[in-house]
């Protein structure tokens, strides 16, 4: 049987119903970063407003499964409101949890925390990390 | 045909509970390519064309004699069998050479919606450095290629027409042999894709009169890095190389060159030994069970799973027509990549995406689908089991809120 329980989590479910922070604007103040995975299909838009320091907005805009879908909302409520050097340990902590590497336990990773479940699914972690992956190019030009 | 002696030959398919429902990316292999294979690397390793001791000359012999089985698998003479890296590698030749040097501006090259991106992409880059222009058949309502339709595209200014014989994504056969005498009479060259074709049904260039033909050895039980392209002689020698090197010239001078004829002047480097070698193998095992038994037995499992899905609410089929083993679907409301994770779970080897063919997932207006495909080696319980999980997967993903 099935242990896909772990892996459709109620928290995933409910941003993937209703995401928050969804939608583009059309603002020059916001970095946009666009990744798509051709293979799949999946084709996620990460919209940064980062102003002296911090996280002020995330939007995001995409098509794709749950899993992806889902994570643009987490991320973008994860990481409103967080400092820079905030927001890159979080998405370090992440992007390294669900890739199975080592990874520090003690940052807060607040409703993300819910995709480690991810882990047990190899051929979905690049579903769970593409919209942190479009954040993370953000953050390497500031 | 005997299901349960053929799956034997299958070495993978001794786990049981694997069901393997992804033909249309790759085949499995039997064992008795993956020894031929072997053979090669533990009992010879040389190479081609170069030694003039005899380990090199019986490792030739073996090599071109797969050329041969091909060639006769397929109607065509020796000379008119290259071997390509796959059907992409084979497509891309015929743009490049052929396309390239014949194609002018204001030309049309005929394609559809309905190709692999292996098959229209080469020609969009011919098209577009070359200013012609790519024309494309309409669909019929189910997503087909007509005699019909194509006659409403054909004109004076055809100068290609590049076409799939069986569609990867809806598994339709297309009136290619029609079509292709038509095309002749309007003076314009056939190039088919026949990667989906080849593997399923028994296919005779020479009643079709293709003036190219294209097939990977990876979706018709052989290896991975081999296929053909087939061409008509006179074309083929009157065609210039795309690469050029070892093997595929005869006399080599300061500033000139001579190059040989086909198939060695599309052939340059060390090819693939084991894979052409295990290649021939691999045609004589399904020549062996016979390419009718083949597609009546996948669409007779087709047809099966179609009629038991077609009663299980909350499921959309694309392609109930379907004259092959693919079925294309989704479970509504749920992404495909969602549920192939499903699949997953219950050991069931399936296909979610656009399948490198965008423009038949944008013309069925989905973000992508899911695909069974179904071959020699998949029996009855194999659908049982498939059409179990897609209840299940159904019922799951509407208790967690989907
Ligand atoms: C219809 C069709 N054409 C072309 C190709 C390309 O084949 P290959 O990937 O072996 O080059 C495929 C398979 O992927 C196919 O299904």
């Amino acid at each position: 049987m099935n242990n896909l329980e772990a892996l459709y989590r109620q928290v995933i479910m409910d941003h993937y119903k209703n995401p928050r922070n969804k939608g583009l604007v059309n603002d020059e103040k916001y970095k946009t970063v666009h990744i798509k995975n051709p293979s799949c299909g999946d084709d996620i838009t990460i919209q940064s407003l980062i102003d002296n320091g911090s996280i002020k907005d995330v939007r995001h805009e995409g098509t794709g499964c749950s899993i992806c879908c889902s994570s643009a909302s987490v991320l973008s409520e994860t990481l409103i409101g967080k400092t820079v050097v905030e927001a890159n340990q979080i998405t370090q902590t992440y992007l390294n949890m669900l890739s199975n590497k080592e990874y520090d336990e003690e940052v807060e990773l607040e409703d993300a925390i819910a995709y480690q479940g991810v882990r047990k699914f190899p051929a979905r972690v690049k579903c769970a990390s593409i919209s942190w992956k479009a954040f993370e190019e953000t953050l390497k030009e500031e | 045909m005997d299901v349960k002696m053929i799956k034997k030959d299958f070495p993978v398919l001794n786990d049981n509970s694997l069901v393997y429902l992804d033909t249309a990316a790759s085949s499995l292999k039997p064992i008795q390519v993956a020894n031929k294979v072997n053979e090669y690397y533990l009992e010879s390793g040389v190479n081609v064309h170069r030694g003039v001791y005899n380990l090199s000359y019986k490792t030739t012999e073996l090599y071109e004699n797969s050329r041969q089985i091909i060639a006769d698998f397929i109607g065509a003479k020796f000379e008119e069998v290259i071997f390509t890296r796959g059907a992409s590698a084979s497509l891309n030749l015929v743009a490049s050479s052929y396309g390239m040097d014949n194609i002018v501006e204001g030309d049309e090259i005929i394609v559809s919606e309905l190709e692999h991106h292996s098959s229209v992409l080469p020609w969009m880059n011919v098209a577009k450095k070359k200013k012609a222009k790519l024309v494309y058949v309409p669909l019929t309502s189910e997503g087909r290629i007509t005699v019909e339709n194509f006659k409403k595209v054909i004109t004076k200014k055809t100068k290609v027409v590049a076409l799939n014989y069986v569609s990867n994504v809806m598994g339709y056969i297309a009136p290619v042999k029609e079509i292709i005498k038509i095309a002749h009479d309007f003076g314009a060259v056939v190039s088919v894709d026949a990667a989906q074709a080849v593997p399923h049904k028994a296919v005779d260039v020479k009643e079709l009169d293709c003036d190219f033909l294209s097939f990977s050895a990876h979706k018709m039980c052989g290896p991975s890095g081999i296929g053909i392209l087939y061409g008509k002689l006179d074309l083929l020698n009157n065609m210039e190389p795309i690469e050029f090197g070892g093997d595929m010239n005869d006399n080599v001078d300061l500033f000139e060159v001579s190059y040989k004829d086909s198939p060695y002047r599309f052939e340059t480097g060390t090819p693939p030994i084991a894979q052409v070698i295990g290649f021939g193998e691999a045609v004589k095992y399904l020549e062996n069970i016979g390419l009718d038994n083949i597609l009546e037995h996948e669409f007779m499992l087709k047809e099966y799973v179609v009629n038991k899905m077609k009663q299980i609410k909350g499921i959309t089929i694309y392609n109930e027509s379907s004259d092959t083993g693919i079925i294309a679907f989704n479970i509504d409301g749920v992404h495909p990549h969602d549920a192939v994770t499903y699949f997953d779970g219950d050991n069931i080897s399936m296909r979610a995406g656009h399948h490198c063919a965008q423009l038949i997932i944008k013309w069925l207006k989905v973000p992508a689908t899911l695909r069974a495909s179904f071959y020699l080696y998949n029996t009855i319980e194999d659908c049982d089991k498939f059409i179990e999980s897609v209840k299940k997967a159904r019922d799951f993903f509407t208790e967690v809120g989907f």
